[in-house]
């Protein structure tokens, strides 16, 4: 009889659902091996663990942790590409190509995500309406695949399988490294407009008439207004500001870049900080101190793109119970389900700290990717709230009869048939999945939940 | 997999006929939950709870489960398995009362009652275990007693058997420390139900339906022990201290 393996306990970033996995660093060189090692509960790679829910997660299994340098990342300046393996994470990447000059093309509101992460969650941003996801910037990758051989895919080789991998949660092996393009820049400050919107109507008006003259757009909800202030918003949009804009004693420098975290959440945290009176206080503040309309405004990458990687562990504050992200599509022509869903939130009197809208553009070819042309929803609730529970499940159908879908990265409650709903396409990414992994070596907690592998 | 608000996908209910079991599954049924399975010693008496609880739209089905059989119990923890995947869930309801009368005239039926009530929530408590180790999650919902919080002479058989149940429970919660995977206990008072069925009520006597719920708000903030009613915990604080000589003349039933 073996001695009991050592187990880790795992969770999202939401600090819900724990379960224990065996979890071991491995870098390029042994994770074939490593893999081999799987018991039948599976394998999976883990990044930075910034999904919320159980994405990350494989309980009883076997969880990898890729090691990875940005040191190593190959910077094509002249096709703008970069080749850099798949557990850097896009924070170290940015301090090696804002400095030369390049940006990533997809950032999502956190930068600590690695680059495999952000292939398999196939994350957007604030650019999605006019530049689609990450996915989309991906020129080729490694992916190991479960009999521990590594093979090249891109969209021109072996299509399928690259396809099934974006937006694929892991499921299709690990990947190693990828050539993902990236946009030239000029500077690391961004110009930013900024617009207040009094209610729902206005702010959908706004995005609607104005999103495509900017690169990046995204508006901030005051979810606890409710009658006339209902949907009131406060509407953010921007692009990397040129030299020229930048005033003459910043010109030197421009492409300066060191992202600082200010302070981390103490680990232990008894109760949570962020109650109903917290958030609500928050909110009110966070609008009243926005300009009803200002322009032109100069902001660094991290005060733009991640405002909250600016408190370490900010997940900690929302105490012992966790917290549950819940990120949705609603297809335009569907604003009345909209509407319903903002409503029914703003009513319930559930404390959403952070509620955010965003425009989506075109979607790409891959069967799992979340983005499709809508609205996307996504407010954070501390998990404790009462009838939460309830209220999502009611939320759901409104979601999914309006032919919405969730985002699998963020999702922590949902069931295997509004999955099957929301992503009609499920099935032919199964048999891709099948095919490339046919004694499921690839599991996880998410994968169980939602029955993605049959 | 539970989901992040607790909601289970998967309920294994170890006597499925038990008046606080079938209560605690009711209150955890939610959009989540796929299967329920009922375990009794003789599943057809469990028929009219299948049909009840089918309506919630899970897959419910009731198997054969025999308390005073341990050599059966790894097999059938092994079946269940098979059938609906990762036990998310799992109550332990089973359990006989008797009168103390009737054990200290038939020394043994009163270890049979013994071997239903803890050596057979040993082996199965263990056979679980073994599986929600195995896969990295999942909860196991024990019913022990304030009967073996401190045993009392008018029911020493049946609350001996829930304090040596209780402190198995403690043991193997602790056991599973830091693998994913939890025991919870649960303590309730007198609970009017057909156990318990023209019995005399006793003080801060509860229902199947408040036992649930303490149970259910206790799986969802992750509690170790919880007490039904609540006041029971610092009644017992006092009660577990009072010294013989009292306790012994105390109208306690």
């Amino acid at each position: 009889m073996s001695s009991p393996v050592q187990l880790s306990r795992l969770t999202g970033w939401g600090r819900t659902a724990a379960s224990g996995a065996r979890l071991l660093a491995v870098s390029s060189g042994n994770v074939a091996e490593a893999v081999a090692g799987a018991n039948d509960r599976g394998a999976l790679v883990r990044g930075l663990g910034r999904s919320y829910g159980d994405a990350a997660q494989n309980g009883g299994g076997l969880v990898l942790r890729l090691a990875g340098s940005a040191g190593e990342a190959v910077l094509d300046a002249t096709n703008h590409e970069v080749t850099v393996g798949g557990g850097v994470s896009i924070d170290d990447l940015l301090r090696v190509l804002v400095p030369q000059g390049f940006f990533v093309p997809v950032t999502a509101g956190t930068r600590f995500v690695t680059i495999g992460g952000a292939i398999a969650s196939d994350i957007h941003g604030k650019n999605h309406h006019g530049d689609g996801s990450f996915g989309n910037h991906v020129r080729r990758l490694s992916l190991l695949i479960a009999d521990g051989t590594v093979i090249q895919i891109s969209p021109t080789e072996r299509p399928e399988l690259f396809w099934a991998t974006i937006g694929g949660m892991g499921l299709t092996g690990i990947v190693i490294d990828a050539t993902v393009h990236v946009l030239p820049i000029e500077t690391s400050r961004c110009i930013v407009d900024t617009t207040r919107a009094h209610d729902l109507d206005h702010i959908l008006t706004l995005m609607e008439e104005g999103d495509h003259r900017y690169r990046y757009a995204v508006a901030w909800i005051d979810l606890m207004a409710k009658g006339r202030h209902l949907g009131r918003s406060v509407l953010s949009r921007g692009d990397h500001a040129t030299l020229e804009q930048l005033p003459e004693s910043d010109r030197d420098g421009a492409r300066s870049y060191h992202p600082k975290i200010l302070a981390s959440v103490p680990p232990i945290v008894p109760i949570s900080a962020l109650n109903r009176l917290t958030i609500k206080a928050f909110n009110e503040m966070w609008f009243r101190k926005s300009p009803q309309y200002r322009t032109g405004e100069l902001q660094s990458i991290p005060q733009y793109f991640h405002p909250l990687d600016m408190v370490g562990a900010w997940n900690l504050t929302y105490g012992p119970h966790g917290f549950v992200q819940y990120q949705i599509l609603i297809p335009f022509g569907e604003e009345n389900s909209l509407r319903r869903i903002v409503e029914r939130l703003a009513s319930s009197g559930a404390a959403s700290f952070v509620t955010v809208l965003k425009r989506f553009g075109t979607s790409n070819p891959a069967p799992l990717s979340f983005p499709a042309p809508g609205w996307t929803l996504t407010l954070d609730i501390p998990a404790g709230t009462r009838g939460l529970a309830a209220m999502l499940h009611e939320l759901d159908v409104v979601v999914l009869d309006a032919g919405g879908r969730h985002y699998m990265a963020k999702d922590s409650h949902t069931t295997p048939t509004a999955i099957k709903r929301g992503y009609p396409r499920l099935a032919e990414w199964q048999a891709v999945r099948d095919e490339i992994d046919p004694e499921r070596v690839w599991q996880s907690d998410l994968a169980r939940r939602l029955e993605l592998i049959n | 997999m539970q989901n992040s608000f607790g909601e289970p996908q998967s309920i294994v209910l170890l006597g499925g006929t038990s008046d606080i079991g079938l209560a605690i599954v009711r209150k955890l049924v939610s959009p989540a939950l796929r299967s329920i399975v009922l375990a009794c010693r003789n599943p057809l008496v469990a028929t009219d709870a299948v049909a009840e609880l089918a309506k919630s739209g899970a897959n419910v089905s009731a198997v054969e489960f025999d308390a005073t059989r341990p050599e059966t119990h790894a097999a059938f923890v092994d079946d269940v398995v098979k059938a609906t995947g990762d036990l998310d869930v799992v109550v332990m309801a089973f359990g006989v009362l008797g009168e103390q009368a009737d054990y200290d005239a038939d020394p043994c039926a009163a270890a049979a009652a013994v071997t239903i009530n803890y050596t057979g929530s040993v082996s199965v408590g263990l056979a679980v275990a073994n599986q929600l180790r195995r896969q990295g999650h999942g909860r196991l919902v024990v019913l022990s007693s304030v009967a073996g919080e401190r045993v009392r002479k008018s029911n020493f058989v049946y609350g001996s058997s829930k304090a040596g149940l209780d402190g198995f429970a403690q043991g193997l919660g602790d056991s599973l420390e830091g693998t994913g995977a939890k025991v919870m206990v649960v303590r309730p008072g007198f609970v009017h139900s057909s156990m318990t069925k023209g019995l005399a009520s006793a003080p801060f006597a509860t229902t199947p339906e408040d036992v649930a719920t303490v149970t259910v708000d206790g799986l969802r903030k992750g509690r170790r022990t919880v007490w039904a009613p609540g006041i029971l915990r610092y009644i017992f604080i006092v009660l577990r201290h009072v010294p013989g000589p009292i306790f012994r003349r105390l109208p306690l039933g």
